[in-house]
């Protein structure tokens, strides 16, 4: 487990920020530890989801926004559905990386760009191509594709398709995504 | 009773990876008398990728596909996918609760969303619209002897003030459909446990560890077969059984359907419609022990 020097840099106005995003109320956190218990992703994250919610109460900002834990996260909402106090943990996860995202801290290079690969594909072509999409995150991440193997188990039963489904919308798709980077500018 | 109809929503997956869910729904549907009226021109809800990179997206992309479902005059769209499901849903949601996200959306959109539909899976309504009894009378060739799982995964009845269906603890639909349907449902620790969902691509290790870990269980537990009801977690399970296999040094051949094909199955369904050819682990010894069993005992 990462240790944290509690003098580095405090941010106070980040709980706010988080709160405000989430529309959680962060500070009921009382440290029961139900969502750490219940999280299937414990045993792989490098702060487990309740110390999350402590650091943003101390406001240690830059330790929760370089975490492995908040790309890990798998949004499987154990957490939300186990929190006593009713926080929607698993919002304030996603919250998280919108913010990782913004401010530039990935830690886990791999998952944001399998993430960012699977928007471009349904960008370009209004849903989902899924060949297309690994032939992108491989170049993306300069990776040997480690799933080969599944290749033969694929193809052959046509489960994957070599061409992109064409859809009428897909312009309308391409407009969503550069109405939000106006927005976000 | 009038015929039941909805709007659906069939998801991407459907189209590739889990092609056979998408065959079998509609076959099964079709044989319950079921209208399944697909949204034209429907587009990808955005899954994991659009959440976890920002709300108003996410719900923006899900959401055109709400407003197309609306102009068909349908208040009610089905999808078979847990998470097309949650990203539906979410947006419909966070929409009616907050003009002000509305507005937020509707600002990313070609047309604003006027009425939001409800959502649900094709899993709930068969639960509660249609209902175990009425799958049962159409059964004609009862799976007996066949001992399942079922696995729920995470998502499809969690948190449960968003998805308001069944149990966020202990899901039961999916063990009374397979009942009527004459399987032996053992019970299963794990039923909402998550199977790595799509860390499979880029943190495969995570996948090994939590999808061994449910097929270990199955395994101990007698299990024929696990039975599922989403697209990541059957493909996790069945397509990557021989990775968790090299993996975890284990050696599982545990057949892994959707639902929707052991009801077809049940039902006299041609092999064909249900796309049981699509499945990686070879179904056939399982569904040949059908009804033997039971003799012998
Ligand atoms: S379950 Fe809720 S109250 Fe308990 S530690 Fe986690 S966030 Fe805090
Ligand atoms: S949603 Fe994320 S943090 Fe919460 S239990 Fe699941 S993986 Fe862990």
């Amino acid at each position: 487990m990462q240790t944290v020097n509690l003098t580095d840099t405090i941010d106070r106005s980040f709980m706010e920020k988080v709160m405000e995003e989430s529309e959680q109320n962060l500070s009921l956190c009382y440290q029961c530890g139900n969502c750490t218990a219940s999280c299937p992703y414990t045993f792989g994250f490098d702060i487990p989801v309740s110390r999350v919610m402590r650091l943003m109460q101390t406001g240690q900002k830059k330790a929760v926004l370089t975490s492995s834990s908040i790309w890990l996260c798998a949004s499987c909402t154990s957490c939300t559905t186990r929190c006593p106090n009713n926080i929607d943990v698993a919002r304030v996860m996603d919250v998280l990386r919108h913010v990782a995202r913004r401010e530039g801290f990935v830690k886990e290079r791999r998952v944001k760009a399998f993430f960012d690969s699977f928007l471009d594909s349904v960008r370009k072509h209004g849903r989902v191509f899924e060949i297309g999409l690994m032939v992108d995150y491989v170049r993306k991440t300069g990776r040997f594709w480690t799933d080969m193997d599944l290749g033969p188990k694929m193809l052959p039963k046509g489960k994957m398709s070599l061409t992109p489904h064409r859809i009428k919308g897909k312009d309308a798709i391409a407009r969503i995504f550069k109405r939000f980077e106006e927005e976000n500018r | 009773m009038s015929k039941l109809s909805y709007a659906y929503y069939p998801g991407c997956s459907g189209q590739g990876t889990s092609m056979e869910y998408e065959m079998s729904t509609r076959a099964l549907c079709e044989a319950l008398d079921i209208d399944l009226k697909e949204i034209p021109d429907w587009s990808c809800c955005g899954s994991t990728p659009a959440h976890a990179c920002d709300h108003v997206l996410s719900a923006a992309l899900s959401g055109r596909n709400l407003g197309l479902a609306a102009d068909m005059g349908e208040d009610c769209v089905l999808t078979p996918c847990p998470s097309c499901l949650t990203n539906l849903k979410n947006a419909g949601q966070h929409m009616s609760g907050s003009e002000e996200f509305k507005e937020k959306v509707n600002k990313l959109l070609d047309e604003p969303i006027g009425e939001i539909p409800d959502v649900k899976s094709v899993l709930q309504i068969l639960f509660e619209d249609l209902g175990p009894k009425g799958v049962k009378e159409k059964v004609i060739k009862p799976l007996s002897g066949l001992k399942v799982v079922t696995y729920y995964g995470c998502i499809l009845t969690r948190p449960p003030k968003l998805m308001e269906f069944d149990s966020e603890e202990n899901p039961i639909s999916m063990d009374r459909l397979m009942e009527a349907a004459g399987a032996k449902v053992l019970p299963f620790p794990l039923k909402t446990e998550c199977c790595g969902a799509s860390h499979g691509v880029a943190r495969k290790d995570l996948v090994m560890k939590l999808s061994g870990k449910l097929l270990d269980m199955a395994e101990q537990l007698g299990a024929d077969a696990v039975v599922t009801a989403c697209p990541l977690c059957q493909m996790n399970l069945d397509l990557r059984q021989g990775q968790v296999n090299s993996a975890n040094k284990t050696s599982h051949k545990l057949p892994v359907f959707y639902y929707t094909q052991l009801l077809g199955w049940a039902l006299g369904l041609p092999q064909a419609q249900l796309g049981l050819d699509k499945l990686c682990v070879n179904p056939m010894p399982a569904l040949r022990g059908i009804g033997k069993k039971e003799d012998a005992a």
